[in-house]
């Protein structure tokens, strides 16, 4: 018996339902945002142990930086395949410099002492505890780590450039094109980005995982970059913080910063 | 009754013809960005949104704006508008495909869209908002369908229809509403961190939505032989007109708290909406014409005398389309991101495959509008 | 519904089933070798026990699988290691584990893809070794 076009229309309304209902219970019972990796089992690792902590964190003593000194910069650049399109509308940063007047705004006045106004600051992803970059993302694409890190997964970005609004630091880049031609030596160890995805310094989580500390830390020359575990107290990067004042960027936004910086 | 949009006089064919090539340029200056990546378009890392989202921003408004018809009609029983939500309801399901679209051609990887449904982050208002889009499409073609269908069949619509366009009205609020949050929910943005920014995406759309829907009834009665009626029309010229009022109020009131509360952050974003920053001031000219388009369609809507007369009332109604086209498009979208957070001011200027592809999404638009008013009017021909 | 037009319907569905029966007809009699793996690479020749992750059939249907389980594992939990059916732990990579002993993506990897008409993105960042060196 040939259906209506009502019926047609009722039986095909009803099956769409049903097809859609198991990824819709999927959705619903699932963690926000995290799908979990049934068939792992953790276990001891094959590589070297991982540094591990309970909140990373990262002081920046902008002290000892060295004029026109870009050690940090290359080593995070090289280490990572971030290609250099050699434009500024398709730049890729994942840490570089600005001067104190754009990196701390409200603090700055007329009678800031000369060296200051004239350091190079370094700037990168601060790792906020309070991220808004991932409060925004629609797919959980960004997401932070029960170590602090804020992390991108590559495989589920969907490039709409929300996390580069949301960002009140800047931080983050989006592959304007496809990076791979434009990355002057690739590093086999890491793997390249594709177009259309988003990315920023992730605290070189891959290296912690392999006991070594992160690429711009060792990379400096004058030990200004201080890494590790803002929860220990007899963290390195915590003996610093309890010699020398610290400031951070737009620490009145809530974001919780983890970048510390001692002028 | 979707093959009544396939049969029609010669300038019909000729509009979907111009249609049809618009689109089809779209889609050819598409697959080129698809192959080369978003720096096709004028965008950049200081600047990340541009023509795209700032047409998604502004048609979401023109989607919302069927409520305008909508609850009169069906809340309050004003008559006048019962021949006509039927043409809003249309206009919003153009707009939001044209929203979506407009997402769609904005995203990086846009094979993965779905991930937004596969994965969601219940803390983003962006899928909040594609949650409320798409109800609010489904709400549209369903309730605007069947109360077509039910009149060419000269029967009242079923009674299921009626919740449905109920539950349209504060959808519709709700769908302006999460796009303006998407906005007003950044810290690191002050110009859009802004409570009052919900409500100026409402005022605008209120006015430059039925503005949009007169000029579309004028049409109808110029090309289509359908006459909305002047009380009809003159209802909905007095509803952009408070729109309007509201909308510039709101903007004048953000105005205040900026300059007198002397922020300098605050101010900058401003001072380049409105004067321009460091010989930067394209977006700065073009909010000069849409001031004078504004307070121009102001007067013409106001004074009883030009609202009546039918050309200079459209003439009223393009000009404020134009000026809110301008302010909640790129003036509202770019200026947010000049300066950047670190203080730089980035020039955004969109590229000509970037204006191609936006031209083919609003030929898009205009080709499911004209196709769902043909329909129309040949339904109410038909009495 | 009047059939004024029966004619040109015919013709119609006669195009529509020679198109779409496209798959079926098209390569008859044509001889299509299954594709040639090449298991001979240096790694490998080297290895004592040749095997790889989990047992040959499993990974034939399964890899994409196990890769795409390997990618949530190590990018959104930090879990780098893998334990395999046999108990033996591996290093979850793509570019460090399989394509260290697959060296030959050419002669391996591409060989079934290309056979299949499958083009997986994971090239396009994951990185192969050959290529970089």
């Amino acid at each position: 018996m040939v259906p209506t076009r009502r019926e047609f229309l009722i039986i095909a309304g009803l099956s769409t339902i049903g097809v859609a209902c198991p990824p819709l219970a999927r959705i619903i019972s699932a963690k926000t945002g995290t799908p979990s990796a049934r068939n792992i089992s953790p276990v001891a690792p094959v590589i070297a142990p991982a540094l591990t902590a309970k909140r990373w964190g990262m002081a920046v003593d902008v002290r000892k930086c060295p004029d026109g000194c870009r050690d940090c910069i290359d080593a995070c650049h090289l280490t990572h395949n971030v290609p250099d399109f050699g434009n500024p509308k398709d730049e890729i940063k994942w840490i570089w410099q600005e001067r104190f007047e754009d990196v701390f705004p409200a603090e700055n006045h007329p009678y800031i002492r000369e060296a200051l106004k004239k350091r190079p600051l370094l700037v990168l992803c601060n790792h906020c505890d309070n991220p808004p970059c991932v409060r925004v993302c629609p797919t959980g694409a960004t997401f932070k780590r029960a170590d602090g890190i804020v992390m991108m997964d590559y495989h589920r970005c969907i490039g709409c450039k929300i996390c580069l609004a949301a960002c009140p630091y800047g931080a983050r880049s989006i592959n304007f094109r496809n990076p791979r031609p434009f990355i002057r030596q690739l590093n086999p160890d890491f793997p390249t980005r594709s177009k259309g995805v988003i990315e920023k310094c992730n605290f070189c989580e891959e290296r912690l995982s392999r006991g070594m500390l992160p690429a711009c830390v060792m990379a400096c020359p004058e030990k200004a970059l201080v890494f590790g575990d803002v929860e220990n107290p007899r963290s390195i990067v915590r003996q610093l913080l309890d010699r020398k004042f610290s400031i951070r960027r737009r620490a009145e936004l809530g974001t919780k910063p983890q970048v510390y910086y001692i002028l | 009754m979707l093959e009544k949009a396939l049969t029609g006089s010669r300038r019909y064919g000729i509009w979907m013809a111009i249609l049809l090539t618009l689109f089809g340029m779209g889609v050819f200056f598409y697959l080129r960005q698809l192959d080369y990546g978003l720096g096709i378009t004028g965008m950049s890392r200081d600047v990340s949104w541009g023509l795209y989202i700032a047409q998604f921003t502004f048609l979401v408004g023109i989607a919302a704006s069927a409520v305008m018809l909508v609850l009169p009609y069906y809340l309050h029983d004003y008559k006048a508008f019962g021949k006509i939500t039927v043409l809003g309801e249309f206009l919003a399901i153009a707009a939001v495909i044209m929203c979506m679209t407009f997402i769609f051609v904005n995203l990086g990887q846009p094979a993965r869209v779905l991930y937004v449904f596969l994965y969601p982050s219940l803390t983003s208002v962006l899928f909040w908002d594609m949650v409320v889009l798409s109800v609010y499409l489904l709400l549209n073609i369903v309730s605007g369908w069947t109360v077509l269908s039910s009149d060419k069949k000269g029967i009242p619509p079923p009674a299921w229809v009626k919740p449905l366009i109920y539950l349209s009205i504060p959808w519709a609020i709700s769908i302006h509403t999460m796009t303006a949050f998407i906005y007003a929910g950044m810290p690191g943005r002050s110009f859009w961190l802004t409570a009052i920014m919900a409500p100026r995406f409402l005022a605008a759309a209120f006015a430059s939505g039925p503005a949009l829907l007169i000029l579309f009834c004028l049409v109808l009665k110029r090309f289509g032989g359908f006459d909305a009626g002047k009380e009809a029309i003159q209802a909905m010229a007095k509803i952009v007109a408070y729109a309007l009022v509201t909308s510039i109020f709101f903007v004048l009131v953000e105005l205040w708290t900026v300059f007198y509360g002397q922020i300098p952050e605050h101010m900058e974003h401003y001072r380049f909406l409105f004067a321009g920053l460091e010989g930067y001031d394209t977006i700065a000219n073009w909010m000069s014409v849409s001031i004078v388009c504004a307070l121009a369609a102001l007067v013409l809507l106001i004074v009883p005398r030009t609202r009546k007369k039918e050309p200079v009332l459209a003439v009223a109604c393009v000009a404020v389309f134009l000026s809110l086209w301008i302010e909640k498009g790129l003036g509202l979208l770019v200026t947010g991101f000049v300066p950047s957070p670190l203080g730089h001011i980035t020039r955004y200027t969109p590229t000509g495959p970037e204006v191609a592809i936006a031209i083919g999404v609003w030929a898009l638009g205009f080709l499911i509008i004209t196709v769902l008013y043909k329909v129309f009017i040949a339904v109410r021909k038909a009495d | 519904m009047k059939l004024h037009d029966h004619g040109k319907i015919l013709a119609g569905i006669v195009v529509f089933l020679i198109a779409a029966t496209i798959p079926f007809w098209y390569g008859r009699g044509k001889a299509v070798s299954p594709p040639d793996l090449r298991l001979d690479t240096p790694v490998i020749q080297q290895l004592q026990d040749k095997r790889c992750v989990e047992a040959t059939p499993f990974m034939r249907s399964n890899h994409m699988k196990l890769l795409n389980t390997w990618r949530d594992s190590v990018v959104r939990e930090g879990n780098r290691s893998y334990r395999a059916t046999d108990g033996k732990v591996y290093h979850a990579s793509l570019t460090g584990t399989c394509l260290e002993c697959h060296s030959n993506k050419g002669q391996f990897c591409d060989r079934c893809h290309d056979y299949a008409g499958s083009k997986p993105a994971c090239w396009n960042c994951h990185l192969i070794p050959e290529e970089v060196r």
